[in-house]
């Protein structure tokens, strides 16, 4: 390799180089609950969150199914074995029962917030965005509640909710992700601890972008959270979800649920920049991601719309979904997945068309680097009944550097011959010759390879609300890694 | 005599295992215009790229100076900032990528170096579209794809409107006579002549005398094998339409 060569390879890497500058961690005196899990445990949980008797039956039933499933094996990704009796499963910072205002929070925990860049004082923050704010298992606060509920929406903690809307909870917490789905979805429904409730009532725009910003800070702590949308007819919703973590070098265990319920006519619009914690570059520590979203459009021409940018976690698992129900409904998935130094990504979607003239759209991006694994997996269903419906997806992967693998795996199951389903792929890299040209045109080696990048995931991220979208091209920018060539 | 912009002494660089330049010596002054011909694979566009700095090549020996800086110290973005701008034969597609971002990315780029203020995207959109009337390009150009499905003639349009933006002392053609029907060839030969910088030199490589009518050049260099031959005017782009490169090496 000559000196420019050299030169240039050094640059890309030092693009990567950036550390994860979320990785602090805040002391605080805490509340844990022993190590372990158990029917004991889980009964401590609900009694702590004071919860009506059918919740404490729900996670009882939840944990019987658990204990009888198994890690699901079949995802490309190489998992350490989990032991489920060292996690601690509920774990909140020491204060008093019931806050009254902002002011009562831990200093410790605002400063927290701050440092993310997520102002809890809603003199100083975005003016058009509402947050929740969750800390390790519990809520911390959730600004803008008032002017919310002047046009009738409710946001909220889910425990929050559980206490004051427990008729909404029985009604629709895990109607759409039953305590039996899967493995990491059982495990949610038995010990989750908190987590946002959106509830838009009919004929209501929603006023605000909702937002819930999570943060794991224990160490030893699972975060289970759990999120329920629901969208009444003719009603719209934004929602976007950030995650951080501190660095440690165990791996953490992250299982939510996110469950999103549209009737007819509504439009609920959910945004992700998942940053957990990816480990180092030896591949130690950072978030084990497991996840299961799913999407209900129930109404007739409800629409669902998930976007995802996942940079970081050690391993994630999750493929958010739409069962599309109702007559005309339609889902759309647009993911950006990047990975980088030994991540393992395995995500994408399910679109089950079960109702007649359903749409759906999965636009899925991967880059790898480093010594990386990104799958994109996805089912399309058709069911019998879904006449006349239509998908389109589209998956592109992109690799920087020589030793990352990018898999694609599209399941179809279509069983109307109606149907009309459209799958294209492609796979890219940064050519030499495309880096040369933006260099010799004064743009240096890390804006070129961001450029590029952005540009790659351009489709993705123009879905993605404007206080994201930026958010998402530095990050991507950040943790970008690679050799060209 | 004006002043010496750019002196290669002696260049001598490789491509893998393959010698390309071999000793080859070129001194370009201020306001010239030098026309490099030569038969295919002789090294012209190596030495093109080499100027610029393109990471394939190995340099074995030789200096170049380009207005009194070692270029060869010089990466590859620097070097465009000290003025070389090598207009592409193929330039190149980026997906994704809007001209005008790209466009005013690189433009600021330069301010910066120069440190001047950086343009926002209306002051760049004013200073762009008086440019993209001097080469009748449509202001719908700019919100394409970095030359995502231009035709031949519009990527090298774009080429010379990125010149004209950059501003370059030195500016290196090649082959953008290529795919290019008249008309054309006439609007990229006009706009690069009546906008060159002050003092501003030009390196035209081409294998067609048209371009030549247009961009009358000061200097006609035959390079075969790696070096520079043989030397003149005008006169010698004649012989070589009438014997070829035959006239030369024998």
């Amino acid at each position: 390799m000559n000196e420019i060569k050299k030169q240039t390879n050094f640059e890309i890497n030092q693009v990567i180089s950036q550390p994860y500058k979320y990785g602090f961690k805040t002391d605080i005196e805490r509340e844990g609950f022993p190590v372990g899990i158990n029917e004991n445990i889980i009964r401590l949980i609900s009694e702590k969150k004071k919860e009506p008797t059918f919740l404490l039956n729900y996670r009882l039933k939840a944990y019987k199914k658990w204990l009888q499933m198994k890690t699901p094996q079949w995802a490309n990704l190489e998992i350490n074995p989990i032991n489920y009796q060292d996690i601690t499963y509920y774990s909140v910072p020491k204060q008093k029962e019931k806050l009254n205002s902002l002011n009562e929070v831990d200093p410790e925990i605002l400063k927290t917030f701050e440092k993310l860049g997520i102002s809890l004082d809603e003199q100083k923050k975005l003016s058009n965005v509402a947050i929740d704010a969750v800390f390790d298992s519990v809520s911390i606060a959730t600004t803008f509640k008032e002017k919310l509920g002047k046009s009738g929406v409710i946001f909220c903690s889910i425990s929050e909710a559980i206490e004051e809307y427990p008729e909404l909870i029985k009604k629709f917490l895990g109607s759409v992700v039953s305590a039996g789905d899967n493995f990491f979805a059982s495990l949610n429904s038995a010990v989750f601890s908190d987590g946002s409730f959106c509830y838009v009532p009919k004929n209501v725009i929603c006023p605000l972008e909702l937002s819930t910003y999570f943060r794991i800070n224990d160490k030893d702590a699972g975060q289970f959270e759990r999120t329920l949308i629901i969208a009444e007819k003719n009603s719209t919703v934004n929602y976007l979800e950030g995650c951080t973590a501190p660095q440690y070098s165990e791996n953490q265990l992250h299982a939510a649920i996110v469950e999103l319920i549209a009737f007819e006519n509504a439009k609920i619009k959910y945004s992700t920049v998942q940053n957990w914690y990816s480990g180092d570059e030896k591949g130690v520590g950072g978030i084990y991601n497991f996840v299961t979203k799913r999407g209900l459009c129930i109404g007739k021409n409800s629409n669902i719309s998930w976007t995802q940018v996942e940079t970081g976690s050690s391993i994630t698992w999750k493929y958010p979904s739409c069962i599309l129900l109702g007559q005309g409904s339609s889902g759309e998935f647009y993911s950006v997945a990047l990975t980088n130094y030994y991540q393992q990504a395995d995500t994408g979607t399910k679109m089950i068309h079960l109702g007649k003239e359903t749409k759906s759209k999965i636009i899925s991006k991967g880059i790898s680097c480093g010594f990386s694994k990104n799958a994109y997996r996805g089912l399309v269903k058709i069911g019998s009944n879904a006449s006349y419906s239509r998908n389109y997806s589209q998956c592109d992967s992109f690799l920087l550097g020589a030793s990352s693998v990018a898999s694609t795996y599209p399941y179809l199951d279509i069983w109307n011959s109606t149907a009309i389903v459209e799958h294209e792929a492609t796979v890219s890299k940064i050519s030499e010759e495309q880096l040369f040209y933006l260099l010799q045109r004064g743009i240096n080696t890390e804006q070129a390879i961001s450029l590029m990048i952005s540009g790659f995931c351009k489709d993705v991220f123009t879905m993605l609300p404007m206080e994201f979208a930026s958010e998402a091209d530095k990050l991507l920018a950040l943790k970008l890694e690679g050799t060209v060539g | 005599m004006n002043n010496i912009l750019l002196n290669v002494d002696k260049l001598s660089a490789k491509i893998e295992n393959t010698e390309i330049l071999k000793k080859f010596s070129l001194e370009i002054r201020e306001n010239e215009i030098h026309v490099i011909m030569g038969p295919n694979g002789c090294g012209k566009s190596t030495f093109s790229k080499i100027l610029a700095g393109h990471p394939s090549y190995e340099i074995n020996s030789g200096d170049i100076f380009f207005d009194g800086k070692n270029l060869l110290e010089l990466s590859p973005e620097n070097r465009s900032h000290a003025g070389i701008f090598l207009a592409f034969q193929y330039p190149v597609e980026i997906a994704g990528v809007t001209n005008f971002d790209f466009l005013r990315i690189a433009y600021n780029e330069k301010q910066k170096y120069e440190k001047k203020e950086e343009l926002d995207p209306l002051e760049f959109m004013e200073i762009t579209q008086n440019f993209l009337k001097k080469l009748k390009m449509k202001a719908e150009f700019l919100n394409r794809n970095l030359n995502e499905g231009f035709s031949g003639g519009e990527k090298k349009r774009n080429e010379i409107l990125q010149m004209l933006l950059l501003n370059p002392k030195l500016v290196i053609l090649d082959e953008i006579d290529s795919g290019l029907d008249i008309d054309a060839l006439k609007i990229i030969c006009d706009g690069i002549i009546n906008n060159l910088a002050k003092g501003a030199s030009l390196v035209v490589i081409t294998h067609y005398p048209r371009m030549l009518t247009y961009l009358k050049p000061t200097h006609v260099h035959i390079m075969i094998d790696g070096q520079i031959i043989k030397t003149g005017n005008q006169e010698l782009v004649e012989i070589l339409e009438q014997d070829g490169y035959d006239a030369f090496t024998n």
